[in-house]
């Protein structure tokens, strides 16, 4: 797999706050990846840089082999982004926003209504931008970032406010963008999300790389107890080792129909990263 | 250019939505049009109000409005977005000036119009007015790079747009006023205006102006080497 973001010792600091710490990481090229991590972690710092906004004060990050200090008109273009600030006009109205961006793009004005649809915006196509809710302007912002044919999108919680249906039809866009083979690199507070659409995801604390890797296999790493709790429907709790041992009761007691649920002991993300960062996560999220 | 016509395009779109601008453009021209058809006073020179507004128009409008949107940009971050999007700070500069260049000649045509020009004369007023407009737009684009916010432009823009728009009018009652006005671009585009129907405009006016110009192209250069545009 070749990679699409490289990152090696990036240190950022401003003024004498560290708030990068020589992290070395690295985005695959197609997949999805996530960058968790408490509020005021350096998330949106990473992806400044990583897309040319903010220079670094020390290590290499790079960008399809190019160096982000020395991007240039090519590489721009293969950029989408969404950043937290949405940067739109807010006295045009929604159509009128992307169909500047597409004129900027040289990308005809007519896919504007089919990204509209696809991210639950086509209602408010004639708005103007001041008139839209806070997760509308964030959709918006998105939208614009998938105007181009981009090769890698740096979306900064692109899912921030939604409710679930609407976040759900994001993931569903970002989904076939990996279908497509673009890479998109994601902040989010929302660990279910990171869990269910990422490939990999790094969690940044207090300007380091605290972990990194497969969500599912995180997760798998964090299930020191390897047990299965098993509900009966006369609300006993039995535990069981998660092994051969377990089979024959837990054959005897399905039989019986006495199961109401089975749980592993498994963490999920979001217990794994309290863990890790002694931190409830996304308080906003 | 192909960026500069879509910024061009877009501030098409926006006219009639931002009224804060929009009012600037068609105050003066309205203005000149109702004081020239109902106020007469006894010697008044002729086409004493056209001058008059065209020269406060020049100082005003185009000043005010570049700063403005530049401003704006800027502080809601779609200028950064524009340059992240490969745009050129030229080309958006570019497309905001020619665009507001281009109103405020129409809102100059109207005040033009209303001094009864031949078309030689008529002609020259519009070039002189070009001339004024182009060197407002060079301190408005200064001033707006250098605001990080539309109330920071705003309250810079004020004070120095006064001084511009205000001192030839006060020149005509004081001496002193008078000597420090000579130096200004807008100052001498009036004077230029009241040489329009002699088709013989001075030609230390136009060294003046250029003179100006020469000032606001270094401000704007400082302003941009200090704040860039992000
Ligand atoms: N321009 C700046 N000047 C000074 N400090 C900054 C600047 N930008 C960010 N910081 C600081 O850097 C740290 C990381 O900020 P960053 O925006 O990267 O956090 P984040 O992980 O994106 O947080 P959130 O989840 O809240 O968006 C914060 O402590 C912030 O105060
Ligand atoms: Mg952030």
């Amino acid at each position: 797999m070749k990679e699409a973001v490289t990152v090696e010792n990036l240190s950022v600091s401003f003024s004498d706050i560290r708030v990068l710490r020589q992290i070395t990481c690295k985005v695959e090229e197609g997949e999805i990846f996530g960058l968790l991590g408490p509020s005021g972690a350096g998330k949106t710092t990473l992806a400044k840089v990583l897309t040319g906004q903010l220079v670094q004060n020390g290590g290499v990050a790079k960008l399809f082999g190019k160096d982000t200090r020395k991007l240039g008109t090519k590489e721009r273009e293969q950029i989408g982004i969404m950043m937290d600030c949405f940067g739109l006009y807010d006295r045009l109205s929604v159509y009128d926003n992307l169909a500047f961006y597409a004129d900027i793009y040289r990308v005809p004005k007519s896919r504007i209504w089919g990204i509209l649809k696809s991210i639950g915006l086509e209602q408010a196509g004639k708005t103007a931008v001041q008139k839209l809710s806070k997760g509308m302007k964030s959709r918006l912002s998105l939208a614009r970032a998938l105007m181009r044919d981009a090769k890698i999108l740096f979306l900064d919680e692109p899912t921030c406010g939604l409710d679930p249906v609407t976040a759900r039809e994001i993931h569903a866009v970002l989904e076939e963008q990996r279908r497509k083979g673009t890479t998109v690199f994601l902040t989010t507070h929302n660990m279910y999300e990171a869990h269910k659409l990422c490939d990999h995801v790094a969690l940044l604390h207090e300007g380091v790389i605290v972990e990194y890797g497969n969500p599912a296999k995180i997760c798998g790493k964090y299930n020191r107890l390897q047990k299965l709790l098993v509900t009966l429907k006369d609300g006993k709790t039995v535990v069981l080792e998660n092994g051969s041992s377990a089979a024959l009761p837990m054959k005897e007691y399905l039989e019986a129909e006495r199961v109401e649920t089975v749980h592993s002991t498994e963490p999920t993300l979001e217990d794994v990263f309290v863990e890790l960062t002694g931190k409830e996560l996304g308080a906003d999220a | 250019m192909h960026n500069l016509i879509a910024v061009f395009k877009k501030q098409c779109k926006d006219t009639f939505k931002n009224k804060t601008v929009f009012i600037q453009f068609i105050l003066f021209p309205a203005l000149t049009l109702l004081m020239n058809q109902t106020v007469k006073i006894e010697g008044m020179p002729k086409n004493f109000f056209v001058n008059l507004f065209a020269t406060m128009y020049i100082g005003m409008a185009p000043l005010t409005c570049m700063a403005a949107v530049v401003a704006e940009e800027k502080e809601n971050n779609t200028l950064r977005v524009l340059l992240l999007s490969n745009v050129k700070p030229h080309e958006f500069l570019g497309g905001v000036g020619s665009y507001i260049w281009l109103l405020c000649m129409l809102g100059a045509a109207v005040i033009c119009a209303a001094g009864n020009y031949g078309l030689r004369t008529g002609l020259v007023f519009m070039a002189v007015t070009a001339v004024g407009i182009l060197a407002s737009l060079l301190i408005g684009a200064a001033i707006g790079t250098f605001s990080r916010t539309q109330m920071m432009a705003t309250s810079i823009a004020l004070p120095v747009m006064m001084f511009f728009s205000f001192l030839p009018m006060l020149s005509m009652f004081n001496e002193t006023v008078a000597g420090i006005a000579r130096f200004t671009y807008s100052e001498q585009i009036g004077k230029m205006l009241g040489q329009v129907p002699s088709l013989r405009l001075g030609m230390d006016s136009a060294g003046i102006v250029a003179v100006n110009m020469l000032v606001f192209a270094v401000l704007f250069a400082a302003a941009y080497q200090k704040c860039g545009l992000e």
